[in-house]
């Protein structure tokens, strides 16, 4: 299954991924696209994948085969754990990191990224004594502070509580809204079907699914309450 | 680079138990050995019954007198005296604690002394509940009698040669008061030659008998004062410094002490700082295009570097208070000092790039450091020649040994191999490569 046939211009294309570990596939011939504005959910079980895919975007890790193509445009990256100093104070943080991408209106970025992040009251407390919701924006933040054009976010809302959940969405839809290509791995069907525009399913690191939630219902059969035991049944049906 | 040193010195600044570790660490060790260094190990309170009474301190030998409390104070010297009155006052001093020891002289000693037909004692009480205390008190208490031993037979010897004196060139001899003409073998002699010729051709060879005993009895006795001399100290030792330096003790453990501190915190700093980024999963954010790997391992190579050099240049300062070091050296200091942390730092990197956690990091450079420390320490002789050329091949890995010969010189002037300084510098080179590896790796 190949994720393309759209005729928006794209800020983000990768082909024929491929990345083995040993004698396993970890991606196995995934292609992805993302235009401005979108939002990307990239779903499957935990070893799907997803971690892997976007690190190859995010230019950490070289794929085995294939390509990314990002227009010479910097791509933020958001890793599943917190990147940050807990020594360091959430201004701290992003003002080292605004320094190390080489800004120079430090001062006007950091107190722009607290604003979004609606963490201005929190500028001076050690990123340690922070809210897991608390510090995932903050990690987000610096993800942003290139101010790139797409970010790539991994299990942003993994272990926060519903509330963090909810208010860290709104931040993510807000920089979608923005313009900002937003790219997020989640094994949370719910989180993929409320706020993403495209889905795509890794399995076993293949893609075997890419279209919008809708569609992805439809293929999965059942309403939303039995999502997930459709979704499994429907891995099962095509193999994994 | 400059941000991320930054960064690193606040976070320093922030753990307060982990920099007052660093600190207190080597604080305390240079302490330690300058105390013991400057201090010596205490004089040991002993109790001395003396019973001799004080009139008969002198024993007379011929018309030698000879004060032998002038010998007792030697041993007093080297001890903290506690005079007692009474054996059971010794006992119960020594019982409790209160002394180390107790010394009692006996007041038939300069009797026994002065007739030598039976050998003057005197009593040692110790304590031996502990055997190290009990080693000491033994081995002061004999070395010192030894020397009493030495100065009163060099004195005895003495007398014993003026006699021989007497008897062979003749001379005054003054005993109780009185005042004797000694005639002596060679006047002897030589009145005897006098009368020979006017005496009776028997009478004549008799007496020529004596004379020639006379003759041969002056000659082998005069010979008798250089045997009399050597038996006062049958055996001299002289020492000759055949390998190594003739760096005093003292400034050795400085350096040793330096060594030590500049290790522990040249390593801790320099693995634990690279593996906090790890730690707080930095690492990847960093390396991708904000800064590059050997970027940030120079980083940290530098910050531990400067970090030990401010640390062990303290400690030096501190340690000139206990031991006289030179303060005119100190830009040497500063060099073998900055060049030694740059190896460390180098190889605490290397470990860093190992581990993906501080307490990982730190567990593995306290694992590392302390069987190099001790390698490095083991004197050739110590174990076989086989083992020892291992030794060697292992402590060439780790700049523990040069940092030793490097800060030898710094501090005390010892000759500098060229051979030291591009040691530390390969190891610096090397320990970098495999942290980059390393790095690359683990990353
Ligand atoms: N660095 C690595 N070394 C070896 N195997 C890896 C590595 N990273 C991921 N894998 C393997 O690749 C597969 C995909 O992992 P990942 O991308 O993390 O999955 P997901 O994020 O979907 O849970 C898994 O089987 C995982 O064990
Ligand atoms: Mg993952």
């Amino acid at each position: 299954m190949i994720d393309e046939g759209r005729s928006r211009p794209t800020v983000l294309e990768a082909h024929g991924l491929v990345k083995w570990f040993g004698p396993r596939a970890a991606l196995d011939g995934v292609s992805i696209a993302a235009a401005p504005g979108e939002r990307v959910a990239v779903i499957g079980p935990n070893g799907a994948g997803k971690t892997t895919l976007l690190s190859i975007l995010a230019g950490i890790q070289r794929p085995d085969a294939g390509n990314v193509e990002t227009g010479g445009q910097r791509v933020g990256w958001v890793p599943q754990q917190a990147a940050l100093y807990g020594k360091l104070t959430v201004a701290e943080n992003l003002r080292l990191f605004a320094r190390l991408e080489g800004r120079d209106d430090v001062e006007q970025v950091v107190e722009r990224m607290l604003d979004q992040a609606a963490l201005g009251d929190r500028r001076d407390d050690p990123v340690a004594e922070l809210s897991g919701g608390n510090r995932q924006r903050v990690n987000i933040a610096i993800g942003l502070l290139a101010e790139p054009r797409v970010l790539l976010l991994d299990e942003p809302s993994a272990s926060l509580d519903p509330r963090q959940r909810e208010r860290l969405w709104e931040f993510i839809l807000a920089l979608a809204e923005r313009g900002t290509a937003v790219v997020y791995a989640t094994h949370d069907l719910s989180e993929a079907d409320r706020h993403a525009n495209r889905v795509l399913v890794l399995a076993d690191a293949e893609l075997v699914f890419a279209g919008t939630p809708a569609e992805l219902e439809q293929a999965v059969g059942g309403g939303l309450r039995d999502f997930e035991t459709s979704f499994v049944s429907f891995l099962g049906q095509l193999g994994h | 680079m400059r941000w991320l040193l930054l960064k690193d010195l606040t976070i320093l600044r922030r753990s307060p138990l982990l920099v007052g570790l660093l600190v207190i660490y080597p604080i305390a060790i240079s302490c330690l050995i300058g105390f013991a260094l400057s201090r010596g190990p205490d004089k040991p309170a002993v109790a001395i019954l003396n019973e001799v009474p004080a009139s008969s301190n002198e024993i007379a030998l011929g018309s030698e007198r000879i004060d032998v409390s002038q010998y007792s104070t030697e041993l007093y010297d080297a001890v903290d005296p506690v005079p007692v009155e009474s054996r059971a006052e010794a006992e119960e001093k020594v019982r409790s604690g209160a002394v180390l020891a107790a010394l009692i002289i006996p007041a038939d000693i300069t009797s026994k002394l002065q007739t030598g037909l039976s050998p003057a004692t005197v009593e040692v009480l110790y304590n031996a509940e502990d055997p190290v205390k009990a080693a000491f008190v033994q081995d002061t208490i004999k070395a010192q009698v030894q020397d009493a031993n030495l100065a009163l037979t060099q004195a005895l010897t003495g007398v014993a040669l003026d006699y021989l004196d007497l008897i062979v060139s003749g001379g005054e001899f003054d005993l109780i008061g009185q005042t004797f003409d000694v005639l002596g073998l060679e006047r002897s002699q030589e009145i005897l030659e006098a009368i020979s010729p006017r005496l009776s051709a028997a009478d004549s060879a008799e007496v020529g008998e004596v004379i020639e005993f006379a003759g041969v009895a002056g000659d082998n006795l005069a010979l008798a004062d250089n045997a009399l001399s050597s038996l006062s100290a049958p055996i001299r030792v002289e020492t000759t410094v055949v390998e190594g330096g003739r760096t005093p003790l003292s400034s050795f453990a400085v350096a040793i002490a330096i060594a030590v501190s500049l290790m522990f915190v040249t390593l801790l700093l320099a693995s634990g700082t690279l593996a906090l980024e790890r730690e707080e999963n930095a690492y990847a954010r960093l390396t991708r295009g904000l800064v590059a790997p050997s970027a940030l391992l120079t980083e940290k190579v530098v910050l531990a570097a400067v970090c030990s050099l401010a640390v062990t240049l303290l400690m030096l300062v501190g340690l000139a208070l206990f031991v006289g070091l030179e303060f005119g050296r100190a830009p040497m200091w500063i060099a073998a000092l900055a060049l030694a942390a740059a190896a460390f730092a180098a190889m605490g990197v290397a470990l860093g790039a190992l581990t993906r956690d501080v307490r990982a990091a730190s567990l593995l450079a306290f694992m590392i450091a302390l069987p190099i420390a001790f390698l490095a320490l083991v004197p050739s002789g110590a174990v076989s020649p086989g083992l020892f050329g291992a030794i060697t091949a292992v402590n060439a890995l780790f700049p523990f040994g040069p940092t030793l010969d490097a800060l030898d010189w710094a501090l005390n002037g010892a000759p500098l191999a060229l051979l030291t300084v591009a040691h530390l510098a390969a190891l610096v080179a090397a320990y970098s490569v495999v942290g980059r590896v390393a790095l690359r790796r683990f990353g």
